[in-house]
């Protein structure tokens, strides 16, 4: 798959520590603040960046997400927008993978094939497709593996032992652990639950694991990079992006400041979780 | 329910994949997945299980009142010259409308899978009704979502749902209408996985919800037919149902797609008109997507953004509609035509005159379609029409369009 993605986590492996893979919302506030907030994760120490793709109806992201969906929305977010924001991306960073991540229909009406052509030509290395899991991979997990893009899925609690081989079949690039049943933006789970969660999926793939959903602090990253192969932040930064923002929301000067501290404090946790190099 | 294989049958659908055509499909989130694969296979069981089937039959004739009786519409026949106007009674059942027949069959199956706690969205309210109501009648907890717009134009049926138990929580993301109300119960279910039952209100959502609901409210249909065999000793001409989601169609429609002689008609909101966004005809107006579960006709823009939809009548008010809907649309089986507000509120009115009967602006859709058919047909030929709710609910919203103090 993706040369991009293979060589970021081998290099991580060798460095001996987790990725820090960020979510933002694409769009949100607008496009000029959220390209600089792209722009400004790799240099903060972001490791991998999931690009949101905006969606008038994301039925498993929690009400941080939501509003940046709609925020990003109004001030008129298209997904050939967030295409676009991905190629502007990639003048100035060759290295650092991208995952866009959402829902299909926008994709279903963009047509599979035109979106899979455009977000090679823009430099994507993944998708997460939260509304297609492994029963409906002719839609769009076969044609983006065929064309080289990395299809990462996600697996949950409710994804037990007899399932899992499904779910992690037609997986590249890495899996993704969603460390609890429920909405983007819930409480973090106890760690060992998710270090043995790690261990059950790793015994059946050779692809990274990283876990998301209610990591918010450098500890937090710390904790679960402990076990994990990267450490997916999200609904923090949304949060961080809607806390900068004017009583109009508008961006202000903390917006590309405020997520670069955070995620300056998230990678310092990484960093600090350092794990035995790759089995 | 299904009869033998027939290439020939409108009837076998959906596909092992929960697909009816292109339409349908299973698009949910991984954490969803086990869950619904856990009812379809419970779902499969209890549709041959004779016990299963019997107090399905007993809970219907003595707690919803079914059969529900075939009226024959004598004024409004006259008035309108034309076809002779049956119509299902499903007004009459408990609650109100025809949506106790599938809150009957899910509170059942919940109860087979060993769930302790309910919830459901709502639009109307109707729904949430049903769903309180049955929940109360087993004993569950239940929690209805239902957009803080619905909450605050239907304050009546909230007051049921709290009457009968049931938890009303309103739900101000997006525009807080049924759309909304369905995310935010979905969002409950992926995160309360253990314990609780999503009852979908609508034969839509994600493979297997379109089949067992419209299964559950085939009842309608099937009664129907019986019903008019044995006082005309022939089918109908014609089959009109109002669709929103499109359960109540779906209901009176299956039993009948293969009875080639019958022409089936869905009517749509029409709302203010197809020329802007105000109206809900994802059929005649929208485009084929993917939202809540399945691929089915959806009102959208360019980008594939969820447009919000608009009528007179709340439980019309979805920018979706069931996919089997979907697939009769355009394999041509079925036809779906819009009615505008204007004619609803005017059917509304007549058939309260004519026949004494107090339609919900639901099946006023519908009855607004049979005014325009019948004058049209020979006095020889019969049309059956579904009335699927009663009005009581709506005499706010339409004493406030007709000026009148209530």
């Amino acid at each position: 798959m993706t040369a991009r993605m293979d060589k970021r986590f081998a290099d991580l492996a060798a460095e001996g520590r987790p990725a820090l893979v960020t979510y933002f919302m694409g769009g949100d506030p607008d496009y000029a603040s959220s390209i600089e907030i792209m722009k400004a994760l790799p240099k903060a120490g972001a490791d991998v960046i999931e690009l949101g793709m905006a969606f008038s109806d994301p039925m498993a992201d929690g009400p941080a997400i939501q509003l940046a969906g709609q925020r990003a929305l109004k001030a008129g977010q298209t997904l050939a927008k967030t295409l676009q924001m991905a190629r502007d991306f990639r003048r100035q960073d060759d290295a650092t993978p991208i995952v866009l991540m959402g829902y299909y229909n926008p994709i279903y009406i963009y047509g599979v094939e035109r979106f899979l052509d455009e977000a090679l030509d823009a430099g994507i290395d993944g998708l997460i497709v939260v509304d297609l899991p492994p029963e409906m991979d002719d839609e769009l997990c076969i044609p983006a593996l065929a064309k080289g893009i990395n299809f990462i899925r996600l697996a949950t609690p409710t994804t037990d032992e007899k399932r899992l081989p499904a779910v992690l079949k037609n997986t590249s690039g890495f899996v993704y652990y969603v460390s609890m049943n429920g909405i983007t933006g819930s409480a973090l789970p106890d760690p060992s639950l998710i270090g043995s969660a790690v261990g059950r999926i790793k015994a059946h793939t050779k692809l990274p694991v990283c876990v998301g959903f209610g990591v918010k602090t450098a500890e937090h990253a710390r904790a679960i990079g402990a076990s994990a192969d990267g450490v997916v932040v999200g609904t923090a930064i949304v949060n961080q992006i809607a806390s900068s923002l004017t009583a109009e929301g508008k961006a202000s000067a903390a917006t590309v400041a405020g997520v670069e501290t955070l995620v300056m404090s998230l990678a310092s946790g990484v960093r600090a979780s350092r794990l035995a190099a790759a089995e | 329910m299904n009869q033998s294989p027939n290439l020939n049958s409108y009837r076998e659908g959906p596909d092992e994949d929960g697909r009816f055509g292109i339409f349908g499909g299973r698009f949910v989130a991984e954490t969803l997945m086990p869950l619904i694969l856990e009812l379809q296979a419970e779902w499969d069981k209890a549709k041959t299980d004779p016990a299963f089937q019997a107090e399905l039959k007993d809970l219907g004739a003595h707690y919803i009142g079914r059969p529900s009786p075939l009226y024959y519409a004598e004024r409004l026949t006259q008035h309108l010259g034309g076809a002779k106007i049956y119509f299902k009674r499903e007004e009459l059942n408990h609650t109100g409308s025809h949506k106790i027949n599938n809150c009957i069959g899910q509170i059942l199956l919940a109860k087979r899978m060993g769930k302790t706690r309910i919830i459901a969205e709502t639009g109307a309210g109707q729904h949430g009704v049903a769903s309180a109501t049955v929940a109360a009648r087993f004993g569950f907890p239940c929690v209805v979502y239902m957009g803080a717009t619905d909450v605050e134009r239907q304050a009546p049926n909230v007051f049921r749902m709290k009457l009968l138990g049931a938890e009303v929580k309103p739900v101000t993301a997006g525009s807080g209408t049924l759309k909304d109300a369905m995310n935010e119960a979905l969002r409950d279910w992926v995160t309360n996985v253990d314990d609780t039952y999503y009852l979908i209100g609508t034969a839509a959502g994600p493979h297997p919800y379109p089949e067992l609901v419209r299964d559950f409210q085939s009842v309608i249909g099937t009664e129907a037919r019986e019903q008019l065999l044995a006082a005309e000793g022939r089918l109908p001409d014609m089959v009109i149902a109002a669709v929103g989601g499109g359960s109540n169609a779906i209901g009176i429609f299956h039993p009948f797609l293969d009875d080639k002689s019958v022409r089936i008609v869905g009517v749509e909101a029409g709302g203010k008109g197809l020329d802007g966004d105000l109206h809900c005809a994802s059929l005649t107006a929208g485009s084929p997507g993917v939202l809540h579960g399945n691929r089915t006709y959806l009102l959208q823009d360019a980008d594939g953004q969820i447009k919000e939809g608009h009528s007179i009548s709340a439980g019309l008010d979805y920018p979706g509609i069931g996919p089997e809907h979907a697939w009769l649309h355009q394999i041509g089986r079925a036809e779906y035509v819009p009615i505008m507000d204007d004619e609803a509120l005017e059917a509304f009115q007549l058939l309260t005159r004519l026949e004494g009967i107090i339609p919900a602006l639901e099946p006023s859709h519908a009855i607004a379609e049979v005014i325009k058919r019948a004058p049209k047909m020979g006095k020889d030929q019969i049309i059956l029409m579904n009335l699927s709710g009663r009005g009581d609910k709506d005499i706010f919203t339409v004493g406030k369009i007709l000026g009148m103090e209530l």
